[in-house]
């Protein structure tokens, strides 16, 4: 954890993921106003002393719409990962302990799955369930599925050879039990990493879904649907597009800047650069 | 380049669009409600219904059903838009040249501003500059394109500065500079994310090549900076960026979709949005298929370029 902090990288990045963690927990408690309410007389404001990051064209405060909508956007990038990473780790690792045809025949099935972008993947889930936040966060983890996978595999195949692995087997224990204890507690490492970033991706595809109308819908808080519903009035008021694009961006960067220092602080090769 | 390896590679990359082919398939066959009801409406009624689901044979077992749909594609004959009443091939022809254009312009304009950004980045490691270029690469892969097109046209394309039009379509071939203008935002969107991880990546590839022995070497023999860089490091990166900018091909084709939702751009993604708010099926298949034979191609012209500068990869 000191390792983490002591890299430029690393201390922005906790920082940031703290300041959205905040906003999470604390985000309603803090909001000046109802996220909902309209403030016909200040419609399209700029920051003011009043309205501190300004108000939407239907008067509405834009901080407290951001700090409610903390909870919609990050939760769903955290949500669809994990969902993800649980399935795909399921996969990757029953492949690459089981090995043989049955691994080949996974890896091929999900290397055809890879040859389709992620967000086309989750446009075409999202079109065969429904538009909505809970269709949205499953259709980017299953999106998400295919790609986890292969990471798991590979570090489990890195770790399969090992004398521990092998001694296991030769004892007889059970595929469970291997890869409960011997395989997943060495291989989780890489994981999270990849998790850490993608949740990054999972945010950002969310937003993308919302800002097309087929993830969560008004009057909803989420970022991406904030600046949909803004950009009609975006030349009028910039502001009322730049606050949650810039707020996505933020969280972002928090998880990006975050898994690349966890990344460093895995692997002592990288760290000593 | 062993014709052995040729035959390898191109084998995986049929499975790899049998499986996509499929995939496409499955989903439209879970799809609620099947064509004859996207057809007609929800309001037909059960007779007009049967008519139809046995005029495109939907009664028949999925599996004939995927063998007659897939027979069709390989022919040439991919079916008709449910919603524009036009031939799907052509729709996918005219909306491919467009976005191409799009996607060249981008890639060619990230291929030149960011692999030189990554490898000064890793020769001047921790000075100012790497930490800028560092900085500009994290907040360029943290931005959804989505928002990096708002904010470009809000701040490019509003009306008052009204630089570049804020959207739309002119045919370089009739007017070339209305075209150029045109371009200029939705190619600078996806060149943003695009620039920024690629010059990331560069960025360690050469780094790691610059701690590497042979570099050691080089140095100590004495040759000059230049030659170690342009003779020893240089090449020994590029294979490793040529396969990053690869996968990144998968990047531009999701980017592309909602760049060119935004900016009005008659391409594939625009085809594609348009069909699924439609339920268009024969027009969401073909798109995907046609991104995932784009992708798939990709990756594969890129293993053989790397085949061909790297000897070791092509006797492994």
């Amino acid at each position: 954890m000191r390792d983490l902090l002591r890299s430029p990288a690393g201390l922005v990045g906790t920082c940031l993921l703290l300041l959205v963690g905040a906003m999470m927990v604390l985000g309603p408690l803090l909001a000046p106003y109802d996220p909902q309410s309209f403030h016909p007389r200040a419609r399209l404001q700029g920051p003011s002393l009043a309205h501190l990051l300004g108000t939407d064209q239907f008067g509405r405060d834009l901080l407290s719409r951001l700090l409610h909508g903390a909870r919609n956007t990050v939760a769903f990038g955290l949500g669809a990962t994990a969902l993800g990473v649980i399935i795909g780790s399921i996969i990757g690792v029953t492949a690459g302990v089981i090995g043989g045809w049955i691994d080949s025949a996974i890896m091929r099935v999900l290397d055809g799955l890879l040859a389709v972008p992620d967000l086309l993947f989750t446009l075409l889930i999202v079109t065969m369930l429904g538009a909505g936040m809970g269709y949205a966060m499953l259709a980017v983890s299953v999106a998400f599925t295919p790609g986890m996978a292969r990471i798991a595999r590979s570090a489990v195949l890195s770790i399969r050879t090992r004398e521990y692995v092998l001694a296991a087997i030769a004892r007889g224990e059970s595929w469970g039990w291997i890869i409960g204890r011997e395989v997943l507690p060495n291989a989780i490492g890489p994981i999270v990493v990849e998790a850490t970033i993608r949740v990054s991706f999972a945010m950002m595809i969310g937003a993308t879904l919302g800002f097309l109308g087929l993830g969560a819908q008004p009057p909803s808080t989420e970022w991406g649907l904030m600046v949909a519903e803004a950009r009609q009035f975006m030349f009028r008021s910039p502001w009322c597009v730049a606050v949650p694009g810039v707020a996505i961006a933020l969280a972002a960067l928090g998880f990006n800047l975050f898994g690349d220092a966890l990344r460093d602080s895995f692997d002592p090769r990288r760290r000593l650069r | 380049m062993t014709p052995g390896y040729l035959a390898r590679r191109l084998a995986a990359v049929l499975l790899v669009l049998l499986v996509v082919s499929f995939a496409v398939f499955a989903i439209t066959m879970i799809l609620p409600g099947n064509a004859a009801v996207m057809i007609l409406g929800e309001y037909a009624t059960p007779d007009q219904l049967a008519a139809v689901s046995e005029r495109l044979g939907l009664n028949r077992p999925w599996s004939v059903q995927y063998l007659d749909w897939l027979g069709g594609m390989l022919q040439g004959d991919w079916g008709m838009s449910l919603r524009l009443s036009l031939p799907v091939a052509g729709l996918i022809a005219s909306a491919f040249a467009n976005s191409a254009m799009l996607a060249a312009t981008a890639l060619v304009t990230v291929t030149v501003i960011a692999i030189p950004l990554g490898i000064a980045a890793a020769v001047k490691r921790g000075t100012r500059a790497d930490l800028a270029i560092g900085l500009l690469a994290y907040i360029g892969t943290s931005m959804p394109e989505f928002v990096t097109a708002t904010l470009l046209i809000v701040f490019l394309a509003g009306p008052e500065s009204g630089l570049f039009p804020a959207g739309g379509f002119v045919s370089p071939l009739e007017d070339f500079w209305g075209f150029v203008a045109h371009v200029m935002l939705p190619a600078g969107t996806l060149s943003l994310v695009l620039t920024a991880h690629i010059a990331r990546q560069t960025r360690s590839e050469m780094a790691d090549v610059l701690a590497s022995d042979y570099v050691r070497a080089a140095r100590l023999k004495g040759l000059a900076e230049r030659a170690v860089l342009r003779r020893h490091a240089l090449p020994n990166a590029l294979a490793p960026t040529i396969a990053v900018i690869s996968l990144d091909i998968g990047y531009l084709l999701g980017g592309i979709i909602v760049v060119e939702e935004i900016f009005a751009w008659p391409g594939l993604g625009r085809l594609l949005i348009y069909a699924l708010e439609n339920r268009d099926l024969p027009v969401i298949m073909g798109v995907t298929l046609v991104l995932a034979m784009v992708y798939a191609t990709s990756n594969l012209i890129s293993d053989l370029v790397i085949a061909m500068i790297d000897p070791r990869v092509r006797y492994a």
